[in-house]
């Protein structure tokens, strides 16, 4: 069965190949639109405790919110197609980041950026040179976080006509022809897997003084 | 150099204030220390020398300027600050740490590295060897050298320090007290320095402002308030002992007579502290001891009763 998957990746590699492609342009975008949306919005909140606690606790409560249901969600809002999937997934990888941007700053010693702030750092270089930096490898584990989430996430974007890898497995339950199942649910389970490694192999280099 | 007139800081309206109604006057080139019991205001009151903290009322004068009137960063650049905790930036070596203010100053790099090595020597250590050091790679002693090194970076006139031998064990915290004056002694610094020691304030005081619930209580010489303490607060703060910690203020050859007459007692050294010489005279049972200098030579001698004079000039105990 695997082997007739295989075959069918070899008879149809262009197929294969974009819905690769779709598949990682959906998650990449998704990854880089959440850290560049939650990050920001994650060092602020270390700044306005009162707004931080019920945007923290909203952005657990998301967590819980199966990943099916926000993509289900954007389809009478924003129509089926590349964009309601990125939007969705994007959702889907933001709480992860939010909320350890917001712990890695916060748990920063406080001697640490009081003595930044008694040096004459701005508020901007206390965050840029002292804070962001301690809080890296924290802010590093939620991105890994929700990489992972995402490239299984994209799998869903197949519901709402998003594309991807999904496809073949929606293709595959539809016609009931499992080999084509396999043809998208194999290569997701390995994207994963990587993605785990190879986050946590950058993760290793990046942070290895600690 | 520093001057605080009437400041006061409430923290909330319904609390009583941090700091009450405080007026101090710190001389160019002297050392002030800040002590008290904890919660009595001292690192609020130095925390608003540099406007991390912003008084409710007064006015705060650096270098005849009202700090109020200035930008605060630009203040803190020109302001040394060391903490207990050190504060030392866990993810920069050693020679980054260092150069922090420079580098937020824009200073040329080459004058930044000069000035990294000339730093670290000054506080005794070897650039070499440690300026690529991350801070946990250094002993606690080490931290706190290359923190005093990077408080005196740029050369700030003036320096807070809360603590800055707070955390070390006491034979290192000695020896770093002692090379801390050696230095200052080179290099000339205003400093406000808080502590809750009494013998650290007496040893690196050159006056000791004494605070209690946010309230000045007594500002004056090491000297001054070990002999005429303000009130039975002050007295109970200094301790039992302050007749002996008077004597540890002075050494022999500052109380010794010239004359060499009579033999015995036991031998001092010209620069030991009356206390430690009376310590020896009480151990030998001796009424006077003879002050020798390093090469064996006789400068004069030391009596019990010029000892007794020292303490009982300037007032006296009440």
């Amino acid at each position: 069965m695997l082997l007739d998957a295989v075959r069918w990746i070899v008879d149809h590699p262009r197929i294969f190949l974009d819905a690769l492609e779709t598949h990682l342009l959906l998650s990449g975008a998704a990854l880089a639109l959440a850290i560049a949306l939650a990050a920001p919005l994650g060092v602020a909140l270390t700044r306005y405790p009162r707004a931080a606690f019920a945007t923290i606790n909203g952005a657990g409560a998301m967590r819980t919110i199966p990943s099916i249901a926000v993509l289900a969600i954007m389809l009478p809002f924003l129509g089926i197609g590349f964009k309601p999937s990125l939007v969705a997934l994007t959702i889907l990888a933001v709480p992860p980041i939010l909320i350890n941007t917001y712990v890695g700053v916060r748990q920063v010693d406080p001697d640490i950026v009081d003595s930044a702030r008694g040096m004459g750092m701005t508020g901007l270089q206390s965050i840029f040179r002292v804070e962001l930096p301690l809080a890296a490898p924290v802010m590093f584990a939620g991105i890994r976080t929700s990489a992972v989430q995402v490239i299984a996430g994209a799998t869903l974007a197949a519901f709402i006509g998003g594309g991807g890898l999904g496809d073949f497995i929606t293709a595959g339950i539809a016609i009931m022809d499992l080999p084509r199942l396999l043809v998208g649910a194999v290569p997701i389970a390995l994207l994963a897997i990587l993605t785990e490694f190879a986050f946590g192999g950058l993760e290793r280099v990046m942070f290895r003084r600690g | 150099m520093i001057r605080l007139e009437a400041i006061s800081k409430r923290f909330a309206p319904h609390l009583r204030p941090a700091v009450d109604d405080l007026s101090l006057d710190v001389p160019e080139g002297s050392i002030c220390v800040l002590i008290g019991p904890s919660g009595c205001g001292k690192t609020t009151t130095m925390r608003m020398v540099n406007r991390l903290i912003e008084p409710t009322e007064g006015r705060i004068f650096v270098a005849g300027e009202d700090v109020m009137a200035m930008d605060p960063v630009a203040l803190r650049r020109r302001i040394g600050y060391v903490i207990q905790q050190i504060g030392l930036f866990p993810h920069m070596s050693v020679a980054d740490n260092v150069a922090t203010v420079p580098r937020l100053l824009g200073w040329p790099r080459a004058k930044i590295e000069t000035r990294i090595d000339e730093l670290l020597h000054l506080v005794g250590l070897d650039p070499s060897a440690l300026r690529a050091r991350y801070p946990r790679e250094l002993s606690g002693g080490q931290r706190q050298r290359v923190g005093v090194a990077r408080a005196l970076a740029a050369d700030p006139p003036v320096m807070l320090m809360d603590e800055p031998f707070g955390a070390i064990d006491p034979i290192t915290r000695t020896r770093l007290q002692n090379e801390f004056l050696k230095i200052l002694r080179e290099i000339r610094k205003t400093i406000i320095f808080v502590t809750h020691d009494i013998d650290e304030a007496i040893k690196m005081g050159d006056r000791i402002a004494i605070l209690r619930d946010g309230r000045l209580v007594q500002y004056g010489t090491p000297d001054e308030i070990l002999a005429q303490p303000a009130d039975a607060f002050v007295e109970d703060f200094v301790g039992a002992d302050r007749a002996l910690k008077r004597l540890a203020l002075v050494s022999v050859k500052d109380a010794m007579s010239a004359d060499i007459g009579g033999e015995g007692g036991p031998e001092v050294a010209p620069d030991t502290t009356l206390r430690d010489a009376l310590s020896l005279m009480l151990a030998k049972g001796a009424r006077r001891a003879r002050v020798i200098e390093g090469n064996g030579t006789q400068l004069g001698q030391l009596s019990l009763d010029a000892i007794l004079a020292r303490i009982s000039d300037a007032g006296g105990p009440r």
